[in-house]
């Protein structure tokens, strides 16, 4: 019912609307006659361009100023802090281009609006003009293109060999996060052997996958380099981490990784925010399906000392899963057992 | 050179013997007359506009006002709604991805350089047609065809593609992963498949067109820069969408052949796929061979337009007209070696990434020049402010902004922590999508006289600018900040992440905003389908401009030109020269009339 008075009534605006453009284009036949080449709607036009300049300008910068805090992310990685400072550079760089080129954009209209005694300038080219301006850019741009690079090149470059490696895997809609355990290396894994349990597909008859433990959160140490290692088995996720300025895909059969270096616990920057409920968030940032918008994981920042602690709390996945012993070949369930911390008195 | 030619001559002489009308189907539905082609490619054009732009309102409500009840809706989405009233989630992708694809390949590819390919090429280089009038209409009635397959998608239960407008696999190819990824994505490789053969068959005519059928004295340092950038757009097609049909065609077979180009190592729905070595970057770098020269196929024409346009509304020649031409040609050969600067987190080899930023970065600069050749342009101009002009400035002020951001995201260290994220959107909405939409519109405006022989409602005019201009501003600026914050697009709703807890209020003005500025395109609509009928009868070159489709009668006729075509004897952008006594002089004027004005290398 409601629908049908609210189309009513959207039609009888419309038909109001054009009963007045009729009248008006009537009312303006009539005064055509004799009228100069260019109307009085140019002078206002261009005045509305100026008014605009203005305004959105206005608006402009003081929602950039006073929205600052609510737009900038708070920091907590190494490379972020590089990239950060690179961002900053260019938004001055094109801010200056951004408010000259729109100023100029929007004033000549008004000061060289049309007069019917005014004649324009016959202006065809300038070699020496357009020299300057292809080539100032090219420099300019140069510059930021370099320092971009060095970034790049840094932030991508090999992961160092101390490196934490934690694995992270995508699946529609959902991260599950493996930990290589007390020998800190990843077994291998295979997408043939997932099934309900073993979302995973962990192979156990690699020797590293025994002691190797899923968790329900990331942790990662403080000051730290950390890796994630990163694969999907449907379809491609991305692995996106705003705080840490971290992003990488999860690519069916393309491992990928990222690393970086954690520079605040969850704990200082809750300090730091005032928010006790803070958390760094893991956020899925390519469309995966129906389930995209919620693959929500929390990574928390520890001291080394408290990531250590943890660590070692944690039971690996084939104590928990002991069904899976069977998966592990015969000559290795003894050494599997005792990695997995299943030594035969099971508390 | 030409048969039509001459074939088309024979046909006017007929005509004028016999009366012989060409029958309605033959006048105006399967037309050779490229006149009409771009009609039709227009009105198309136009309703394609409104449903995605429509598409886009939808999802701006689920995102605006997460709570709303949306039941009014259900005659029209149906099972769409949840119970609750609301947009389905999956529906929500199935609305971005067919927004997407309507608004880039239907709207901006097919509404624009058809429209205006068509349209202007042979009056403004003086044919009487295209080179083949015959393919010239295949490739509308290929497009519809396109059309109406793509129309068809959005009806079936399982909804249409839905995998985002690129379209990336594994997720497009599993029908599992997804229900637009079964029938839905089928019609839409069916239906691309139609319309990259329509784009071809156009822009192969208009290349050999431009080529042979120019007029005596034409010769292309002479030639507008509308038709040079529609030249160089259909090159730039013609080498770029059969790269989209081969990967559009190994997922053909990926989905219905069990091949495995691009698919490996896949766990889905319980079981293991068999495919093994296929890779889904490969289709990446296939799909953005193509779809980054597309966002140039999508703007180059609008800014041709829009050359023209200030020129004439400066009363001015455009400045530095070879440097604008160089620049179409740079940005033309160059984006074609850019593709990958979508793809820098996408587990691409990183020193590739570095390759693709340089390269990537380059482009800004005969982007830039444009810009500073248009605002020269204007510098002591004598400006006029019609509808046209105003939307032209406003692609140039769109132009400048959303160029601009391109910097942040060329930047592959920037880009990885913006990638993804609304400030893309904000980016892309506001260069490609907004700048091209207004070069279209400035273009309708501009050439609606020699297309209906009537002009549009000045006032009616303006303030759709107004609305449209302010509107756009104020629809994507605030998504910049949205981005920079993190929001990643696609999301369906924010409430699930701490994170992204603002913004609500930010988010619900950009859908006030949006429904605004789209309420006012209908104002458009209004002033188009009226003026057509009733609007004030046009006099034979209502702006006074130099080019040659002025020349030709108010309502040209089959072949263009009652009798001989002119020759062109300037170049297009002799406005107010000095000693001139009016402030154009058009192209067919040759130097020996205008002794007054010629400059010392002029004289014949």
């Amino acid at each position: 019912m409601s629908g049908i008075v609210l189309g009513l009534g959207l039609l009888l605006v419309v038909a109001i609307l054009i009963a007045i453009f009729r009248v008006s284009t009537l009312l303006g036949i009539a005064k055509k006659e004799g009228q100069p080449r260019v109307g009085k709607a140019n002078g206002i036009n261009a005045f509305l361009l100026i008014l605009f300049l203005i305004g959105s300008m206005a608006l402009l910068f003081w929602y950039s100023y006073t929205h600052f805090d609510s737009y900038n992310l708070p920091l907590a990685s190494e490379h972020g802090a590089v990239t950060d400072r690179l961002f900053w550079i260019t938004m001055a760089v094109t801010g200056v281009v951004f408010l000259i080129t729109q100023i100029l954009l929007l004033t000549f209209p008004f000061k060289y609006q049309y007069k019917e005694t005014n004649k324009a300038l016959y202006f065809p080219d300038n070699n020496k003009l357009e020299l300057i301006w292809t080539l100032v850019p090219a420099v300019v741009l140069s510059l930021l293109v370099f320092s971009g690079w060095k970034a790049w090149v840094d932030i991508m470059d090999k992961a160092p060999d101390d490196s934490e490696q934690i694995e992270v895997m995508g699946y529609q809609f959902a991260w599950a996060v493996r930990y290589g355990g007390t020998d800190k290396e990843l077994g291998d894994s295979d997408f043939r052997l997932i099934d309900l349990d073993n979302r995973m597909g962990i192979d156990f008859s690699d020797r590293n996958a025994h002691d190797d433990f899923l968790a329900t959160e990331i942790h990662v140490p403080k000051g730290k380099n950390v890796q994630f290692k990163i694969r999907a088995t449907d379809v491609i996720h991305s692995v996106y981490a705003p705080h840490f300025r971290l992003q990488m895909n999860a690519v069916p059969g393309m491992p990928t990784s990222f690393w970086f270096v954690p520079t605040k616990t969850t704990a200082e920057m809750r300090d730091e925010l005032g928010n006790e409920n803070f958390n760094y968030e893991l956020v899925c940032n390519k469309i995966c399906g129906r389930g995209h918008f919620a693959m929500r994981y929390l990574i928390i920042v520890d001291e080394p000392e408290d990531y250590e602690k943890w660590y070692k709390e944690q039971q690996s996945w084939l104590k928990l899963n002991p069904d899976y012993m069977s998966k592990v070949p015969e000559e290795l369930r003894e050494v599997a057992a005792i990695s997995a911390g299943i030594d035969g008195t099971t508390d | 050179m030409s048969t039509t030619q001459i074939h088309v001559e024979t046909d006017v002489h007929h005509d004028d013997h016999d009366h012989h009308e060409l029958s309605f189907i033959q006048k105006y539905i399967f037309s050779e007359d490229h006149k009409v082609i771009a009609k039709q490619f227009l009105i198309t054009g136009i309703f394609w506009a409104i449903l995605g732009g429509g598409m886009s309102i939808l999802f701006r409500l689920q995102l605006g006002f997460p709570d709303m009840d949306l039941s009014i809706l259900k005659p029209i989405l149906g099972e769409w709604l949840t119970p609750a009233g609301k947009i389905d989630s999956e529906f929500y992708l199935a609305l971005v991805t067919m927004h997407g694809t309507i608004m880039v390949f239907f709207v901006l590819t097919a509404g624009l350089s058809g429209t205006f390919s068509n349209f202007l090429i042979p009056l403004q280089i003086g044919a009487r047609d295209m080179a083949s009038g015959f393919m010239n209409m295949l490739s509308y009635w290929f497009f519809f065809l396109s059309s109406v397959i793509m129309f068809i998608s959005i009806f079936i239960e399982t909804g249409p593609a839905s995998g985002g407008w690129t379209i990336y696999p594994p997720l497009s190819a599993l029908p599992e992963a997804m229900s637009g990824s079964g029938l839905g994505m089928t019609l839409w490789l069916v239906s691309m498949v139609f319309f990259i053969a329509s784009t071809l068959m156009g822009g192969i005519n208009y290349i050999c067109t431009v080529i042979n059928l120019r007029t005596e004295g034409l010769s292309f340092s002479r030639l507008p820069l509308t038709i040079w950038a529609f030249f160089i757009t259909a090159i730039i097609g013609l080498l770029s969408f059969p790269v989209l049909f081969s990967a559009a065609l190994l997922l053909v077979f990926d989905r219905s052949f069990g091949t495995s180009f691009y698919l490996s190592d896949i766990y889905i729905a319980g079981e293991a796929l068999p495919n093994i070595g296929g890779s889904p970057i490969l289709f990446q770098h296939l799909f953005w061979f193509l779809g980054h020269p597309e966002v140039y196929i999508v703007i180059l024409p609008a800014l041709g337009i829009t050359s023209e346009i200030i020129s004439t509304n400066s009363r001015k020649p455009i400045f530095g007209y070879r440097a604008m031409i160089g620049s179409i040609i740079g940005i033309a050969v160059l984006s074609f070696i850019v593709w990958a600067h979508h793809m820098f987190v996408t587990g691409m080899n990183p020193f590739l990434g570095s390759i693709f930023m340089f390269l990537t970065l380059i482009i800004a600069i005969p982007s830039a020049v444009k810009v500073f050749n248009y605002i020269t342009t204007l510098w002591r101009g004598n400006i006029i402010l019609t509808p046209a002009m105003l939307f032209s400035i406003g692609l140039v002020s769109f132009f400048i902004s959303g160029g601009l951001t391109g910097l942040f995201l060329g930047n592959s260290a920037i880009d990885i922590n913006v990638h993804d994220t609304y400030f893309v959107v904000a980016h892309f909405h506001i260069v490609m999508g907004s700048a091209s939409f207004f070069g279209m519109l400035a273009g309708v405006y501009h050439w609606f006289p020699k297309m209906f022989g009537r002009m549009m409602d000045e006032k009616l005019g303006h303030i759709h600018f107004w609305i449209s201009f302010v509107g756009v501003y104020m629809v994507f600026f605030p998504l910049h900040y949205i981005g920079l914050a993190g929001f990643p697009r696609r999301y369906y709703s924010f409430t699930a992440f701490d994170a992204f807890q603002g913004f609500t209020d930010l988010n619900t003005y950009v859908s006030i905003a949006a429904i605004i500025t789209f309420g006012a395109q209908f104002i458009f609509v209004f002033n188009f389908f009226y003026s057509m009928w009733r609007g004030q009868r046009a006099p034979e070159n209502p702006w006074k401009s130099n080019t040659l489709e002025w020349t030709t009668p108010i309502e040209p006729g089959h072949g263009n030109w009652p009798g001989e075509i002119p020759a062109v004897h300037r170049w297009p952008y002799d406005y107010s020269k000095p000693g001139a006594k009016e402030d154009f002089i058009p192209q067919h004027i040759p130097y020996s009339d205008t002794p007054e004005s010629n400059m010392p290398h002029e004289e014949e």
